[in-house]
């Protein structure tokens, strides 16, 4: 179970969430969507303790981010930049890996999943970066650790290793495990997650599952749901004094969203 | 954090720039060996090139090391591992794998041409004890000031700064100053200000070591009264340890606060 509670962060002086709030659904697909900047990463971090937000809770399995480093077992990650050192060999990365958390890995499996034997005892610095990209999937997910975080997953992957990661999600959301994931391409969102949840000005804008979000704003894709969304922005129509029916059905759709 | 540490040194002692490093300390006391077979002689040249260089490198190595290693700190922060190891960790590698460097390039050379059966060994020893404190200080405070400026350039600035300032800047302030207040007793202050500066206490240890602290005249005297003593030995090399920890601890200072 994953609790956020009223978590604010700021940069300088460039507040990013603003008193977010968030249960995350356990046992599903997770997207976290939002324009660029808007903090989606920046809540994937505080989740890791990556960044310490200024106020406010997050509670992984009852275990309090703020106070632990414990509870890091529990989730395998997927950073949105796959670098690593660059003299080491995958072979070398996955160990050390292991070894630092002290779990068993079950890197071999991937490892021929994704092709990449011919790879293991290559240096990472001589990699391709869709190569690499590979070994950071294998890495967050040798682990079977009850969740996952993948910031951009898709990054660099070539059409059939993406077909693979999206079979890989699925298996490991049949095991019950909770998953989060962004993504700025909204066909893999709408394929993959059960939820959706949308940061905008550092809150939760809207959640619900992604059907449920275009049938409300009636478009035919994800995409250009989202895109309904950014154009309509309440407060745009507001300068303008020009409200048309499309920000009427985005404005009552927050609306019910803050009744809830 | 031992792990930690085990990774950063492997991975620097295979870069390509540890391997030059120390293969060009090796060539040069060849060549200081080929132009004077004096030991003493040797060991008074190598002196000023490493009371210069050593701090040089180790700095920018601790710099371009943690900025090269940003997103693997990433990955590092995302294992139930504590901030401190990490960061401590990747410190001691650098500074490890400099310091062998070092030991391994002065210690061939001179291996060959009978340092053992020498009576300069006990400054030869010196010499290499103080190469290696001045990589752990400069390692350590280019370390920091990476940790600190997220800027790259900013970092180098500084960090070029910092190492002008102490090596040769430092100085320069010194001698004005002994200039200046020449009609008052200077001893105490000099001395005090030797101490403060990790190069210039540096430098005096290893000339009261080759008593040639004549040169100096009556200050001279002085230092070989203080650093001649069992007390003063201790007090100088108790400094240099401080200016091993001062730095260590802001990394842990910094690191604990810092967003990643």
């Amino acid at each position: 179970m994953i609790r956020v509670k009223n978590i604010y962060k700021s940069f300088d002086r460039n507040e990013v969430l603003k008193g977010l709030n968030i249960d995350f659904k356990p046992q599903s697909v997770t997207a976290v969507l939002g324009p660029n900047s808007s903090g989606k990463t920046t809540l994937m971090k505080a989740l890791l303790g990556m960044v310490l937000p200024d106020k406010g809770e997050i509670w992984i399995d009852k275990l309090d981010v703020r106070k632990e480093s414990d509870y890091r077992k529990l989730i395998g990650y997927l950073p949105q930049i796959a670098r690593f050192p660059e003299n080491i060999t995958v072979r070398e990365l996955f160990e050390m890996i292991s070894k630092l958390r002290n779990a068993p890995a079950n890197s071999e499996t991937l490892v021929d999943y994704f092709d990449l034997k011919p790879f293991l005892n290559k240096r990472l610095g001589h990699l391709s970066g869709g190569t690499r990209q590979k070994v950071n999937i294998v890495q967050a997910f040798m682990f079977d650790t009850p969740y996952l975080f993948l910031d951009e997953p898709t990054a660099g992957l070539d059409p059939l290793s993406l077909i693979k990661l999206k079979d890989l999600i699925n298996a490991e959301k049949k095991k019950g495990k909770t998953i989060l994931i962004t993504s700025h391409i909204m066909s893999f969102v709408e394929e993959m997650a059960d939820e959706v949840i949308y940061i905008l000005d550092g809150q939760i804008n809207f959640n619900g599952h992604p059907r449920q979000i275009i049938s409300e704003y009636l478009a035919n894709s994800l995409e250009e749901a989202i895109a309904k969304v950014l154009h309509g922005l309440p407060d745009i129509g507001q300068k303008n004094g020009q409200q048309n029916t499309r920000s009427t059905i985005i404005r009552s759709f927050k609306k019910e969203n803050i009744d809830d | 954090m031992i792990r930690i540490l085990k990774y950063s040194f492997f991975d620097l002692m295979r870069s390509r720039w540890t391997i030059v490093y120390c293969a060009f300390y090796g060539i040069l006391t060849l060549a200081l060996f080929g132009l004077n077979s004096d030991i003493s002689k040797v060991i008074i040249t190598l002196m000023n090139i490493v009371l210069t260089l050593v701090p040089l490198i180790a700095m920018i190595f601790g710099v371009i090391f943690y900025y090269n290693s940003r997103e693997f700190v990433e990955l590092l922060l995302a294992q139930p591992i504590k901030r401190k190891e990490i960061f401590i960790g990747q410190y001691l590698g650098v500074a490890f794998s400099l310091s062998l460097s070092l030991l391994i390039g002065l210690g061939i050379p001179f291996i060959f041409y009978g340092i053992l059966s020498s009576t300069e060994i006990f400054n030869y020893l010196t010499l290499l004890l103080v190469g290696v404190m001045l990589s752990m200080i400069f390692a350590g405070i280019g370390f920091l000031i990476a940790l600190k400026y997220q800027n790259k350039i900013k970092g180098f600035g500084i960090a070029i700064f910092t190492w002008l300032f102490m090596a040769i800047i430092y100085d320069g302030l010194f001698l004005l100053l002994l200039a200046i207040y020449r009609d008052y007793p200077l001893e105490q202050f000099s001395l005090f200000a030797a101490v403060l500066n990790p190069i210039d206490l540096s430098r005096i240890l290893i000339l009261m070591k080759l008593d040639i602290s004549a040169l100096m005249g009556y200050t001279g005297a002085v230092f070989q009264k203080f650093l001649g003593s069992q007390l003063g030995m201790t007090i100088a090399f108790a400094t240099l340890l401080m200016w091993v920890i001062i730095p260590v601890s802001g990394i842990n200072y910094i690191s604990k606060r810092k967003d990643f």
